[in-house]
């Protein structure tokens, strides 16, 4: 009794449990029947498989470089290639899987079925952006198979555009085109919100879940065609020699950095709102409670959205960019650190009065908190101008991105695959494996990115092949850390796939969560629901769900 | 500061910037300190109170906007707080004081060049003296490159095409790194280089051992002539192109109707892009220079016409030039 008390998790009885004989993974057969489905749980499916691919690159890649800095020296590899190394580590984990992470995946996945609707708004679209993300994926490789390219995410110009001899041009023709598939998914999840919602779901009836990929959604449409004309300006530059950003015939090297941050600053929200989304759902599902102030943490997403595309100029600060223009993109950048701190504290408060357990996603997004209110602060101390100087370009904003981007999203995002695995399949993931995996994650990740803290304080560059001696000791607990942290990465890989065939059976509602998604079958039937349903409660209402499991208990009595 | 200076895991604090810089980061830790605790505290100890042994039933909360109020007023307070603080170290580490002396650096790929207007020149190397301020005029000769003194915590951007500034005041003789941490290319690693701050009498000592005879303006000078410089800038009053003398530090009306400050970056600019910077009462007949002197060439000749404070000088090139153009023949020579 005492072992059942410390979990809500409730199976159902394992010796007659079966699959449901109709769902969305045996509805058809054939590869065929998964290149062209317009289902966006199978699409969700094809980018889970696309993203775990490219994540796995991209993660290769890292390895690579910390083995490199294992020592002072350059000696593992040669200084062009560790640059690749670097480069392709940021493009594959950026452009390939933080961004499509949790939008393509989960949300893809969930934000039909939390609407009650029985698709998004343009299946085909949505069919289309997976492969348009696949073309991009395969220039990306084509560009790493033909020798790679070592620009670093950011394909700074002139750098970019005058003097590197790599394919610059394939690495950017596979991030344009992979970012029109960001644009896409955006479009039908804006048009879905907006127009598929089932009767009585009200917008602030929705998840939170939805609100966040709203907002990211916002952002993916309006902010990557900036990137789009910036890549396409790079490549004009590069091959046919327009001088749009080359100052010796007239260009403005500084306007590439504006129009790159442009995009990319927004482009740290895409990443993280839609992992804010998934924390929300699981410290609600796991406290039994409806998330503290529901509203406060809607609009905070929106904020985060709108703030977001005015703060670009604080990847400039030390650029001689005006000393005015600064001020105000300082002051902004502080203004949108504020909707995260309040998440933050509604999520803790969230937690106040509730009925807790600590099942895996609930770990995952314990981590996400510490880690993401880490990132968050640092993000502070890069924000405020004269810190900025000292700060930036160093291994210190290398520290406070990967809190943020990896900490923070990487933690939601495995969060939300062990959360919502049991709807995807209809199969639990074995829990004491999992629960071994996010802690080895969250001791692997402090123990790889807090030296690098100090390491920035202390002065050490970023993107350096080879480093004064002085740096040596806290780049190699570093690299160690990122050892811990591979093994906490290769376990839910293997142990997923294990459950796959071998897991329990789930039933439809493992969690006694209140989203629409866990009142239908797992796996769900290709058509979501048999008939609409009619949304009269709140979201996160559990004593709705407690009713609803009486009345169902007393009906079978 | 002291002992965390000597544990390795803190950088020196060797300039008067330092302890202002590190002054801000200390408060800003503490703040992470401490909300990360508050965080913390309020997970783990909501997690213990209310978890589902002790605490079987949750009971609902709406929100409370009292609260909510609190932990969004006070973040953003001490945001804005951090926002001030920032604004002015970063007005204090960008706005050099008057009395600096200034060293000109140019970036390229992979190295950096340091050139003092006295005529000493460095690579990868920079010396200064303690206790007196410094400004660096940097540009880049091809890609951004950024240069960064940690132990004396300023940096600053080195851009292809523009002159950019940083200055600093070195308080601690002894030698501190230089980076560059801008990616820059194949050998970014490898653009690193020293500053060595001297005392007051070392410095003095290496100037005179380190010259190279002829200062950057002597050198702007010759450049002067052979470019044909002085052929319309000759200062008399029928010349062709404005007068040069005393034009620095001065306010020169456009033909275009602007009013600018003729600093270094606006002689950098007539001279490549003549045509956009035609002084008023004068004909656009000034060519282009554009990728025919080089960074350093510029360089010599920005600190020369900074240095011109009348036009005997030019004159007097002006008489060498003639007189080299109009060399007699030797009768009868066989032309090449």
């Amino acid at each position: 009794m005492s072992a059942a008390s410390q979990t809500i998790l409730s199976l159902p009885d394992q010796r007659t449990a079966r699959l449901p004989k109709r769902n969305y993974l045996n509805n058809e057969d054939g590869l065929l029947s998964w290149l062209l489905t317009g289902d966006h749980k199978r699409i969700a499916i094809l980018y889970l498989v696309s993203i775990t691919f490219f994540f796995f690159i991209g993660g290769a890649f890292a390895g690579l470089i910390r083995l490199e800095l294992l020592t002072p020296q350059a000696d593992l590899v040669a200084s062009d290639t560790y640059n690749k190394l670097f480069s392709m580590h940021g493009i594959i984990m950026v452009f390939l899987f933080l961004v499509p992470s949790v939008p393509a995946t989960l949300g893809n996945f969930l934000i039909p079925i939390m609407l009650g609707a029985k698709d998004l708004a343009f299946p085909k679209l949505n069919l289309l952006s997976w492969y348009l993300y696949w073309i991009g994926g395969i220039f990306t490789m084509a560009a790493l198979v033909l020798g790679g390219v070592d620009t670093g995410w950011t394909f700074t110009t002139p750098l970019s555009t005058h003097y590197l001899n790599t394919h610059v041009v394939t690495a950017a023709m596979g991030i344009f085109i992979a970012g029109f598939s960001s644009i896409f998914t955006g479009l039908n999840f804006i048009v879905t919100i907006h127009r598929m919602r089932a009767p009585g779901m009200t917008w602030f009836r929705m998840p939170l879940f939805v609100w966040s990929h709203y907002a990211a959604s916002i952002l993916m449409v309006l902010g990557t065609p900036v990137l789009a004309i910036s890549l396409t300006l790079v490549a004009l530059e590069r091959v046919i020699g327009l001088g749009v950003f080359d100052p010796t015939r007239g260009g403005d090297p500084l306007l590439f950095q504006h129009l790159f941050w442009f995009y990319s600053h927004p482009a740290v929200y895409i990443m993280i709102l839609p992992g804010m989304g998934v924390i929300s759902e699981v410290i609600s599902t796991f406290s039994r409670k409806r998330v503290f102030g529901y509203s406060a943490v809607a609009f905070s997403s929106v904020a985060i959205a709108l703030f977001g595309f005015f703060v670009w100029e604080h990847h400039m600060f030390i650029m001689g960019v005006s000393n005015y223009s600064a001020l105000v993109f300082s002051l902004l950048t502080m203004l949108v650190a504020v909707p995260s701190a309040i998440k933050v504290f509604n999520w803790a408060f969230t937690l106040q009065k509730g009925s807790i357990t600590f099942e895996t996603p609930m770990l995952y997004a314990f981590g996400f908190i510490g880690l993401f209110t880490i990132g968050g602060m640092t993000g502070v101390f890069l924000g405020a101008l004269g810190m900025d100087i000292h700060l930036t370009e160093t291994y210190f904003i290398v520290a406070h991105f990967h809190f943020v981007m990896v900490g923070g999203m990487l933690m939601a995002f495995l969060s939300g695959i062990h959360f919502w695995w049991p709807k995807m399949t209809g199969r639990m993931y074995p829990e004491s494996l999992s629960k071994l995996a996010a802690v080895t994650t969250f001791i692997g990740f402090n123990l790889t990115f807090l030296p690098q803290f100090i390491l920035g304080y202390l002065g050490m560059p970023r993107r350096y092949h080879a480093y004064p001696p002085e740096f040596q000791v806290l780049n190699v607990m570093s690299t160690a850390g990122a050892t811990v942290l591979g093994v906490g990465y290769m376990l839910p890989l293997l142990y997923l796939a294990w459950s796959l065939k071998y897991g329990a059976i789930a039933g439809d509602n493992p969690w006694q969560a209140t989203g629409l998604e866990w009142q239908i079958q797992s796996p769900p039937l290709t058509e979501n629901f048999i008939e609409t349903p009619i949304v009269e409660h709140d979201a996160y209402d559990y004593d709705w769900l407690a009713y609803r499991t009486a009345q169902e208990v007393t009906t079978v009595g | 500061m002291k002992w965390l200076n000597a544990s390795a895991l803190f950088p020196r604090e060797a300039s008067t910037i330092a302890p202002y810089a590190d002054a801000l980061f200390f408060f800003m830790m503490a703040l992470t300190v401490v909300g990360l605790l508050l965080v913390g505290t309020l997970v783990i100890g909501f997690s213990i109170r209310y978890r589902k042994e002790k605490h079987p039933v949750a009971v609902q909360v709406e929100g409370s906007t009292l609260l909510e109020a609190t932990w969004t007023i006070i973040p953003l307070a001490l945001f804005l707080v951090c926002f001030v603080w920032g604004a002015l170290l970063y007005f204090r580490i960008y706005n050099p004081p008057t009395n600096a002396m200034n060293i000109y650096v140019v970036g390229k790929q992979w190295m950096w060049k340091a050139e003092h207007p006295g005529g000493q020149h460095e690579i990868n190397a920079l010396h200064v003296p303690a206790g007196r301020p410094v400004q660096l005029t940097m540009i880049s000769q091809d890609v951004f490159h950024s240069f960064s003194i940690p132990d004396f915590r300023v940096k600053r951007e080195v851009i292809p095409g523009r002159y950019s500034t940083v200055w600093f005041q070195a308080t601690e003789p002894g030698t501190y790194h230089i980076f560059c941490t801008q990616y820059c290319g194949t050998n970014h690693s490898a653009m690193i280089g020293d500053v060595t701050v001297l005392s007051p009498d070392d410095y003095q000592k290496w100037t005179q051992e380190s010259t190279s005879g002829m200062s950057l303006a002597q050198n702007g000078e010759r450049l002067f002539a052979s470019m044909g410089c002085n052929a319309c800038h000759s200062g008399a009053a029928a010349a062709r192109g404005p007068n040069l003398a005393g034009v620095y530090g001065s306010k020169l009306q456009l033909t275009n109707g602007s009013q600018v400050l003729v600093n270094d970056a606006y002689l950098r600019d007539a001279i490549l892009n003549p045509s956009q910077h035609v002084t008023a009462g004068f004909a656009p007949i000034m060519p282009t220079y554009q990728g025919q002197i080089s960074e350093d060439g510029l360089i010599d000749l920005v600190e020369y016409i900074k240095s011109l404070q009348s036009n005997y000088r030019v004159q007097q090139t002006l008489t060498t030039a003639d007189s080299n153009e109009q060399a007699p023949t030797t009768p009868g020579a066989v032309k090449p």
